[in-house]
């Protein structure tokens, strides 16, 4: 290892119409170093790394590469200098196997030869890749070991990650740290982004802090506690949320039984045969890598994709298998789906607009087929006061709002309809801190009001936080639901990654 | 080399602004042809736009024009708000045109003054029968409804000149393709002698109110703007698309039906193997032109009956062609069009590759 830093940045700035994403960051990379650039969502931690990888251009600022400016124009520029980078959302096609996906993206060459390279490689940092496997029957961990794995085939001096634990089990993840740990062994540089502090702790060696666009501290990871990385990421004290205080009673608010559903969506993932209850004054947690059919579960309950091919659900006691979405939320259910602009709100409407469109009926704001707009305006203005949502007015466009806002506003709406039953996916996933802490104890209000909740997360420790019972889906099927006292989160993990194979052994010894 | 960009935010005022600065693009290109054409751009220009709007019986001929254009457009905005593309208009006129016609023609002695009103209904669902179809076929098939209802103009023209020099010819016509004039009891009342201005005229003008109060206040209008501008959200919000398409088709359709008997039973007076200049193609042009907004629609259909009734103008006292109105309406879509491309997108110049890879 020699003094001189492997790639250094001074002074970068970064500006988009109407936000400074960044603004005079210094970042100094060591050879051989795991960096983390450790952040809240939107604190510019993405607009830095693809200036280093060339899809963005500073406004100011300079790069210096093995101690010699540079400028990194485009990602092949920054491919030839030997910084390849694996991104959060995967560039891979479905319908081709591991190894055509990998050739496309190295220069032309004989596909024996390179699958031996691949093979080699894989092996080499104990990654278990399969060439001729087709990418749609992978899952997450697998697919980032491609891209992972094609970044290696360029032999990288610098390999930049982000957030890639995001998708992976906590198994999946130990595969991950080993891998890395070996590659900075070899005398690579790891920049590892992440807003996660536990992994960030055991596994950087240096962490470069940023907060809105500014860069707020340089430390040692290991030598801070999770709580002083999360203040000053957050640049505030953090207070941990209390639990509901309601006990679970026998009433049942939702019962699902049998149902099986078959995605619309091509490669999206079917239901099968899933069952489960949810009490009055309890939250059952589901938890699950994205893509194992949460999507097709939650639209099945809120009644968006029409009849289930098999099983019933019933909201409160009733039938609701056969009815659209405003039925059911006549039944005192209501539903926060994970997409926010353009399911849960429409970004060119306004926020009263916005109120409306799940409030009509259960609100009463229609009558003989016409809106009392000034009760829906009312009802807005105690969204935006109770759930502290930060806007310019009812009026505001919904694209006008920041993603925490705006999921404070989405949970407002629905949670102010008091409803018996609140089914909710993701409910804060890319929400700020401060705006996630709000939200679980918006629901944990809820639930100790005596309403019952379904919550459907990728992220375990926001089930572990907030469920009473925790269920995990995996490839379309659920586990049976555990008290949350019961479970580990490494069975938890175990559950999320069971393959195929495996579930079926599983069941096989069930039976 | 250059590329678009998507912009991150539109100018609420550019869109409005667009269509005005379509039209003031409009007359400069038009003056060029018109020199190209050996013809004073300033008179030519001048017969065109401003002529028509210097004379009562001039403002009185737009009106006219203009009537059924904007109950078309304003039922076609309907339909594009949600994302619903209804192209045969045009069809949809001439059903309701035929079905309406139907008292007139087998009661053509008749005085009742309930055959108007009759004849009205019928038109709307004439019209609304036409639209009918690519509903039907879009929401069980998937048909796609530009093609069904485009295709289905050709159907309506025809089954129109079959009618009138068929069945329903007028006996005493001399064999000349055309209905009996209609009696005087099924011919809409005019406001002023001399002036061709008519009851048709007035329901155009109120119409776009009532449509403005149904898209603002109304549940349905709301489910409308949701449908078309995010789908998904219009699902969670429980609006199911076989209505939206059924809805919004049978409303285009029976405004479209209802500008065909009006005009029938207005200046016509009889119906004839053509009775539509292209209102139910042009009006797509006022649809898009008026921005889908009701009151966009008024004043877009006024603009368009002025190129039409200029277009006349021309042709006497300039001595230009027809063809000159078609082109007009060209124009102006096609600078619509590119305005609205660079309200959304921006034109950005990429500098050459190769230096850095």
């Amino acid at each position: 290892m020699n003094d001189k830093p492997l790639l250094q940045l001074t002074g970068i700035s970064k500006a988009f119409p109407g936000c400074i994403a960044n603004d005079d960051i210094d970042l100094e990379i060591a050879p051989g170093e795991i960096h983390a650039l450790l952040g809240e969502n939107g604190a510019g931690k993405s607009t830095l790394v693809k200036i280093i990888y060339g899809v963005l251009r500073p406004d100011q600022g300079r790069l210096c590469w093995r101690g010699e400016e540079v400028a990194i124009d485009n990602p092949a520029s920054a491919r030839s200098l030997g910084i390849g980078m694996v991104f959060q959302h995967f560039s891979l096609f479905e319908s081709m196997t591991t190894l055509e996906n990998v050739a496309l993206a190295l220069p032309q060459q004989d596909l024996d030869q390179l699958r031996e390279r691949l093979e080699t490689t894989a092996r080499d940092y104990g990654l278990t890749l399969h060439p001729d496997r087709y990418v749609y029957d992978l899952s997450m961990g697998e697919r980032q070991r491609i891209e992972i794995v094609r970044c290696l085939l360029q032999n990288p001096s610098l390999l930049i990650l982000d957030e890639p634990t995001s998708v992976l089990t906590p198994q999946e993840t130990e595969i991950l740290f080993a891998t890395l740990r070996k590659l900075a062994g070899e005398g690579r540089s790891i920049l590892y982004i992440s807003h996660k502090l536990e992994e960030v702790r055991s596994l950087c060696d240096r962490a470069t802090i940023l907060r809105g666009g500014k860069r707020v501290d340089d430390c040692s990871p290991a030598e801070e506690t999770a709580q002083s990385l999360a203040e000053k990421m957050i640049g505030r004290r953090v207070e941990s949320v209390k639990g509901h205080t309601a006990p679970a009673a026998s009433e049942v608010r939702l019962k699902v039984t049998g149902l099986s559903v078959r995605s619309d969506e091509p490669h999206g993932t079917n239901i099968s045969d899933v069952g489960f209850s949810v009490h009055a004054g309890e939250i059952l947690g589901i938890a699950g890598i994205a893509g194992n059919g949460q999507t097709e579960l939650m639209n099945a309950l809120s009644g968006e994709t029409g009849r289930p091919q098999a099983g019933r659900i019933e909201i409160l006691a009733s039938d609701a298998s056969r009815m659209g979405p405003m039925a059911r939320r006549q039944l005192g259910a209501v539903f926060v789906p994970e997409e926010r602009i353009g399911q849960a709100a429409v970004s060119d409407l306004s926020l009263v607009q916005n109120s409306f469109l799940t409030s009509a009926f259960r609100m009463g704001f229609v009558s003989h087929g016409l809106i009392n707009w000034p009760g829906v305006g009312q009802y807005t203005d105690e969204i935006l006061d109770k759930f502290d949502v930060k806007a310019t007015g009812i009026d505001a466009l919904a694209s006008s709002l920041s993603g925490g806002n705006l999921q404070k506003f989405i949970m407002g709406r629905e949670i102010l309809q008091s409803p018996q039953l609140l089914v909710v996916s993701q409910p804060t996933w890319g929400v700020d801190a401060g705006a996630a802490a709000a939200i679980h104890e918006k629901i944990q209000q809820l639930i100790s009001a005596g309403a019952g909740a379904l919550v459907i997360s990728q992220d375990l420790d926001e089930i572990f936080a907030l469920s009473d019972r925790i269920a995990v889906i995996s490839q379309g099927a659920l586990s049976p639901p555990r008290p949350t006292g019961e479970v580990t989160a490494e069975e938890v993990g175990l559950l999320m990654g069971a393959s195929r194979t495996t579930s079926e052994t599983a069941s096989h010894v069930h039976a | 080399m250059f590329t678009l960009e998507a912009r991150a935010t539109q100018s609420a005022y550019a869109s409005w602004l667009s269509p005005l600065l379509a039209l003031a693009l409009t007359a400069i290109t038009g003056a060029m042809i018109f020199l190209a054409m050996g013809k004073a751009p300033g008179v030519a220009l001048y017969i065109y736009f401003v002529e028509p709007l210097t004379s009562w019986s001039g403002l009185s001929e737009v009106a006219v024009k203009a009537g059924p254009l904007i109950l078309i457009g304003m039922g076609l905005s309907l339909g594009f708000r949600a994302g619903v593309w209804n192209i045969g208009a045009e069809g949809q006129f001439i059903a309701g045109a035929l079905l309406g016609s139907a008292p007139a023609v087998y009661f053509f002695e008749s005085t009742n003054p309930l055959i108007l009103p009759c004849m009205m209904l019928l038109g709307i669902l004439g019209g609304m029968a036409w639209a009918a179809m690519p509903a039907l076929l879009k929401t069980r098939f998937n048909a796609n409804e530009i093609l069904v209802s485009l295709m289905l103009v050709y159907v309506a023209e025809l089954l129109l000149v079959h009618l009138v020099q068929g069945p329903w010819r007028n006996p005493q016509g001399w064999g000349f393709p055309g209905t009996r004039m209609f009696p005087d009891a099924a011919l809409l009342p005019t406001f002023f002698p001399g002036y061709r201005v008519h009851l048709g005229t007035l329901i155009a003008v109120l119409i776009p109110f009532v449509a403005w109060f149904v898209l603002t206040r109304t549940r349905f209008g709301f489910q409308v703007r949701v449908f078309g501008s995010a789908p998904l959200a219009a699902r969670h919000a429980g609006i199911g698309s076989t209505q939206m398409v059924w809805a919004t088709l049978l409303v285009g359709g029976g405004l479209a039906g209802l500008a065909g008997v009006l005009e029938a039973a207005s200046t016509i007076g009889q119906l004839m193997p053509k009775i539509s200049p292209g209102y139910g193609f042009t009006a797509i042009i006022v649809a898009f032109l008026g921005r889908l907004h009701p009151v966009g629609v008024l004043l877009a259909g006024a603009t368009i009956a002025v190129t039409y009734i200029g277009g006349e103008s021309a042709q006497i006292s300039a001595g230009l062609p027809k063809a000159v109105t078609g082109l007009f309406q060209g124009i102006i879509l096609f600078y619509l069009l590119a305005f609205d491309l660079l309200t959304r997108y921006r034109l950005t110049r990429v500098s050459a590759r190769g230096n850095a890879a």
